[in-house]
């Protein structure tokens, strides 16, 4: 390296040679080009960029330069710099790109190895069915009632009219308690819950009321001896059959979709007076009477139409058995089997897979439905 | 009830073309169920055989076949190549030389099932023999229809080979069957259902012939005496309050019942027997009153309808000998021996044999309750107690037993006796004030005034609309003598609903107006359930009756509540009388069926009622129903029904992670059982506590977790179930269980959560080994730790157990982390020792722990 010299001519000076930072720059950029990996990178940055490097032995010369030359050999050497640091700038991003992307193959996995270590629990479709019901009606401004499985004769028959010598009584197929003067049942419908709100609430009184119902039947496709109802009762001033109709309209939609409707004739239930008896239109034919054809419908047995159950005006006798007046108030009563619902709404085959706890059943389900 | 469409048509007319589903579809309209279609459904050829020959020949399925020659005629032969016809037959009930019925290639049976000549057991088979079930007929399948047993020898004997089966039986008209209702007792007669059939035509002018319109004798002198003495009416409602006798003489018993009148018993499902029992049964068809007829000779003096007296016997038609309840009704000869209980069944010894000339045709209208105890109490439901105990039209009494003597002396030769007994006691019916607006405020739909009376008018009712009672909106409304159902305005309501169309009626959504959504409990109990699904576990149901093994299966000790179970009184299972104490005891009999069905990994729950009397059952009152019981009877009411907390079980079994790529399993074991009731607690938000419970079957002792309430409310047990219990009940190995009850946790997180701030500034960690004997708890380490920390704990975790050759014998050690922050400014290290410090001397005070 030469001292400095106020008249030094930078063009003589070799390392400052416009040509030799020319060849160093392209060394460099070769270099850089070069490089495969961060390593190598590393390697021509040290070599080209480095203390040692020809350029900067060549930034150090500019020091010894008289000062009128300085200017020119700087912008020089520092166009040199400029051009190598950009290089290894590009050069930099590509590689750690190609890393990055490598690194992201490497550690590739395939995601199709079961992941589930724990199994998934489900719910019982009969209880998602009751609360699907349950949920539309509480929207619509209803209220949940609830009461016990064993309970009173009086409450479970006579309460509801049907005296010790109605014959529908003798129709329903009762558990009775041992010893059977304790005036003790299983409950054979949902409708003692409807007694006793209607002994413990004044009206206005609209409830739900699901739940466990006991008959003296075996297990077979269409009977279980224990099984699930869903009842409603309204109590109110000026309730008519016409808002018992569209409370049933409204339940047959919220099950089966919004383009069925009711069907509705005479029927006798003690409870009730007038009764009705409800079919909707089949959600799966939408009405199109298949019977006798080669394929008939196997939803509703090909009539078009799926009987719902039975409803009615509650009975003036009920109303005052519960201390309610019948001149002033009127109220309706509807229910159905919630495991036919169930059956109907997801093609459920016969009663033993609902009854029978077999883990699979559920959890075709999951949490909800 | 059935009723052929050729009956209908003589009462009613038929609307032009109208086939049995039409008339069905008629009938339902107007509120009566269709039950089934019977026959119409076959096409030709069906005739009458005889049986010539057959051969018994074993198949190698273990039946014997038989391999017949019948007789079906001249024109049947034409069908089997000139040959008497050649059948296999598999029944048995029938003798060479017996008349049959047989159905020849060609034909259809019901359900579209073509005949034709096939192979069958190395035979070609021209045909068959056919059963009840087979020709729509009925639903016996027990053997093939031999006609003199069907029809009776008499018209049997009348029959030749070929004749036409299809209208011999009546096949070719279709028969209606409905299901009636208890309130339309008049509906078990053609009569009724013809005249409901006419109102869904629109009650057409003249278009009801009603087959009880006959003229009848009054009551005359010189009748068979008939003494009307029930000295104990049911509710105060005479046991009989019309008896009409009849005695028709000099019938030729050897005289068969008309061929159409056997055709029409057939029809209707119902076996012609003789000329006076058949002449009674169509009788009561046609116009729904129960007829019985006696064998005047083997009567010696009066009739007399009495209660019974204690102890006295009847041997009933059916044979067999029934002591009588004093609430039963009797018709007595003389009063002293019982002929029948009224109503339901007649005495063996008074019945019409066939020798029988001179018969007495008992016309009676009996209460229905009367009638509906006795049949309950006999358990005896014959076609007479089904119309009595639903209410026969009192008005028909005497027009019945008309048309029954009519018919005896037309088809049997007897003479009528002059003279007619009709001992009539009934009271008026009286009118009801009806206000015409009524049924329109009951049904919503504004049914004009001409409209309601019009409606009632055709029903038969009388309607009174000017004179006393009546106004601008008031009529006196009669109903006619075969509805003793209509009492109320909504009971003329529901009429006039149904004559003008229930599909009239509106569709309204009613509005409440103030409902206040799912309660806390409906709500929590939600929340329990989803809780338990999303920890891993599928909700089953369960039947809960269960034996009594059951309870020392589950070593339940002698002074347990849960020994005190509910017993049914008719089990469906002599096996399984009680119902569950615990939602175990019949969740385990789940488990075990999806174990039986080859699944290793099972984790089931259930929630659910449990019954639990707490001692002996009591009585609950059954108060009347004219009015709301006291609050006492009430309190009485509610009170007698025995305890019904609201439970869930858990069982789980085999591996509750799976092996996989990731290593391997892990077996259910206890602490699954406690984590999942420590789940559910924090669903609800709900501190609970764990404690070792050595003594709570069914579980381990060693190995069973108390959880409770902070109050130390008992919440239930979890943990492994007792290798003994597991060995009783057939379990998996190392089943491990949980029981809990909802109502508790659900009431325990019933008042809002109170959010406590918390701290923003760096936590500070510190780890302590503790050295503790092994029989103390770790949860109680765990309370002294947190007790002495003081304020600034946020919390402690116990992160290693130990316990081997590295420390003392009889001794473990718990290494726990405790972290600590304030609310206000970091901690320091000197603060942080001085809390752990302080913790440590509190375990050490109330377990004997020593720091390691
Ligand atoms: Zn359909």
């Amino acid at each position: 390296m030469s001292g400095p010299n106020t008249n030094y001519d930078p063009v003589e000076v070799s390392a400052l040679d416009p040509a030799n930072l020319d060849a160093a720059v392209e060394d460099a950029v070769a270099a850089i080009a070069a490089a495969t990996s961060l390593d190598d990178l590393k390697a021509a940055r040290i070599a080209h960029q480095g203390e040692k490097s020809p350029l900067a032995l060549a930034n150090r010369e500019i020091g010894a330069l008289p000062p009128s030359a300085k200017a020119e050999a700087g912008k020089r050497v520092g166009q040199a710099r400029g051009r190598v640091g950009q290089a290894l700038t590009v050069r930099q991003a590509e590689l750690e790109a190609e890393r990055d992307e490598r690194i992201l193959v490497e550690e590739r996995v395939d995601v199709t190895v079961p992941a589930l270590r724990r199994p998934t629990g489900a719910r019982h479709p009969i209880e998602l069915v009751a609360q699907r019901l349950v949920d539309a009606f509480v929207g619509m401004g209803w209220e949940v009632a609830e009461g016990p499985e064993l309970e009173s004769e009086w409450l479970n028959f006579d309460a509801l009219n049907l005296g010790p010598d109605h014959p529908a009584r003798q129709m329903q197929d009762t558990f009775f308690l041992d010893p059977v003067d304790s005036g003790l049942v299983l409950r054979t419908q949902t409708s003692p819950v409807q007694i006793r709100t209607m002994l413990e609430q004044e009206p206005p009184i609209y409830v739900v009321a699901p739940g466990k119902v006991f008959r003296t039947d075996d297990l077979d496709a269409t009977h279980t001896p224990v099984f699930h109802q869903i009842e409603c009762l309204a109590i109110d001033k000026g309730l008519t059959m016409a808002h018992l109709r569209g409370a049933l309209d409204a339940f047959v939609r919220i099950m089966f979709g919004e383009e069925t409707r009711t069907r509705v004739r005479a029927n006798y239930f003690p409870f009730t007076e007038p009764s009705m008896e409800t079919d909707f239109l089949c959600f799966a034919c939408h009405g199109e009477e298949t019977w006798g054809s080669a394929e008939p419908c196997r939803t509703c047995g090909g009539s078009g139409w799926i009987e719902l159950g039975g409803s009615g005006m509650v009975n003036r006798k009920v109303l005052r058995t519960c201390g309610i007046d019948p001149d002033v108030y009127s109220g309706f009563a509807f229910g159905l089997g919630i495991e036919r619902a169930l059956q109907l709404r997801h093609g459920v085959q016969g009663m033993h897979d609902i009854v029978e706890g077999d883990v699979r059943f559920s959890q075709q389900f999951g949490m909800g439905v | 009830m059935r009723m052929p469409l050729s009956w209908l048509a003589e009462y009613t007319d038929l609307a032009p073309g109208a086939r049995g589903a039409d008339v069905a579809a008629s009938l339902v309209r107007v509120g009566l169920e269709e039950e089934d279609l019977h026959g119409g459904d076959i096409t030709g050829p069906l005739v009458v055989g005889r049986v010539l020959s057959f051969e018994l020949e074993p198949q190698k399925n273990g039946k014997t076949i038989r391999w017949c020659t019948v007789d079906v005629g001249q024109n049947g032969q034409m069908l089997t190549e000139g040959k008497h016809q050649e059948i296999v037959c598999g029944a048995h009930n029938f003798e060479v030389g017996d008349l049959v019925v047989c159905v020849l290639p060609g034909a259809v049976l019901p359900g579209g099932f073509a005949i034709a000549a096939r192979k069958t057991y190395g035979h070609v088979s021209n045909g068959m023999i056919c059963a009840e079930d087979e020709i729509g007929l009925g639903h016996d399948h027990e053997g093939i229809i031999v006609l003199s047993r069907l029809l009776g020898e008499e018209r049997a004997a009348t029959l030749s080979p070929g004749d036409d089966a299809i209208t011999l039986l009546g096949l070719a008209d279709e028969t209606v069957e409905t299901n009636v209702t208890p309130d339309r007792g008049y509906c078990f007669s053609v009569r009724g259902l013809a005249r409901e059939y006419w109102h869904a035509q629109g009650s057409p002018e003249g278009g009801y012939r009603d087959p009880a319109d006959v003229a009848t004798p009054a009551a005359t002198a010189g009748g068979y005496a008939v003494e009307l003495k029930d000295d104990s009416p049911i509710d105060g409602n005479d046991g009989c309050d019309r008896y009409v006798a009849r005695i028709v003489r000099g019938i030729d018993p050897t005289r068969p019942s008309p061929p159409w009148m056997s055709k029409r018993l057939t029809q209707m499902g119902m076996r012609p027997i003789s000329l006076a029992v058949d002449v009674t049964n169509y009788v009561m068809l046609a116009v729904g009153q129960p007829l019985h007829a006696f064998d005047v000779d083997r009567l010696s003096g009066s009739v007399v309808v009495r209660r019974a007296r204690a102890g006295e016997m009847l041997t009933t038609l059916d044979d067999v000998e029934r002591t009588l309840h004093t609430d039963d009704l009797l018709i007595t000869d003389g009063g002293e021996q019982p002929l029948a209980i009224a109503g339901v069944m007649g005495g063996a010894s008074s019945e019409v044999s066939d020798t029988t000339t001179d018969v007495l045709i008992e016309a009676a209208h009996f209460d229905p309750t009367t009638v509906a105890r006795s049949s309950r109490r006999h358990r005896l439901i014959t076609e007479a107690s089904k119309r009595f105990e639903r209410g026969v039209d009192p008005k028909v009494t005497a027009a019945a037993a008309q048309l029954a003597v009519d018919l005896l002396v037309e088809h049997g030769g007897g003479t009528v006796d002059d003279a007619v007994t009709d001992v009539d006691r009934r009271s008026e019916r009286t009118a009801y004030r009806l206000d015409v607006t009524e049924p329109a405020r009951i049904v919503g739909v504004d049914y004009p005034r001409e409209r309601v009376v019009g409606i009632l008018r055709d029903l038969g009712c009388v309607v009174e609309e000017s004179g006393e009672g009546t106004d601008d909106t008031h009529v006196l409304v009669t109903p006619p003598s075969w509805r003793p159902d209509l009492v109320d305005a909504p009971d003329y309501a529901e009429e006039v609903a149904r004559i003008d169309g229930y599909n009239n009626i509106p569709s309204i959504t009613p509005t409440p107006s103030d409902g206040r959504g799912l309660t806390h409990a409906q709500k929590a109990r939600r929340v329990v359930a989803d809780a338990l699904a999303g920890a891993g576990l599928t909700e089953v149901l369960s039947y809960p009756f269960v034996s009594e093994e059951l309870a020392d299966q589950l070593m339940l000790p002698a002074d347990d509540d849960r020994r005190h179970a509910v017993r049914l009184a008719n089990p469906l299972s002599e096996e399984r009388p009680l119902l569950r104490t615990s939602v175990l005891a019949s969740l385990v009999d789940t488990l075990r069926r999806n174990v039986a069905r080859g699944r290793k990994d099972v984790a089931i729950y259930e929630l659910g009622l449990v019954f639990r009397p707490g001692g002996a059952i009591g009585t609950a009152p059954i108060p009347g129903v004219a009015a709301r019981p006291d609050a006492e009877t009430l309190e009485q009411l509610y009170a007698a029904v025995p305890a019904q907390p609201r439970r869930a079980g858990i069982l789980a079994t085999g591996q509750a992670e799976q092996a996989g790529w990731w290593g391997p399993g892990r077996a259910a074991d206890w602490s699954d059982m406690v984590a999942a009731v420590q789940t559910v607690a924090a669903a609800l938000a709900v501190p609970v506590s764990v404690a070792n419970d050595p003594g709570h079957a069914p579980w381990h002792p060693g190995r069973c977790a108390r959880i409770t309430l902070a109050d130390g409310t008992l919440v239930g047990h979890a943990g492994e179930l007792h290798p003994k219990v597991v060995a009783a009940l057939e379990l998996p190995a190392r089943t491990v269980a949980a029981e809990f009850d909802v109502d508790v946790l659900v009431a325990a997180s019933s008042e809002p959560v109170q959010a406590r701030p918390f701290s923003t500034f760096p936590p500070a960690m510190t780890d302590i080994a503790l050295l503790v004997g092994v029989d103390v708890a770790a949860a109680d380490v765990e309370t002294a730790l947190r007790s002495g920390a003081g304020e600034s704990l946020e919390s402690v975790t116990l992160f290693d157990v130990y316990e081997g050759e590295r420390i003392e014998a009889g001794h473990r050690s718990l290494a726990y982390r405790l972290t600590f922050r304030a609310p206000d400014r970091t901690l320091t290290t000197d603060e942080v020792n001085d809390f752990r410090d302080a913790a440590v001397a509190a375990a050490a005070a109330a377990t004997g722990a020593v720091q390691r």
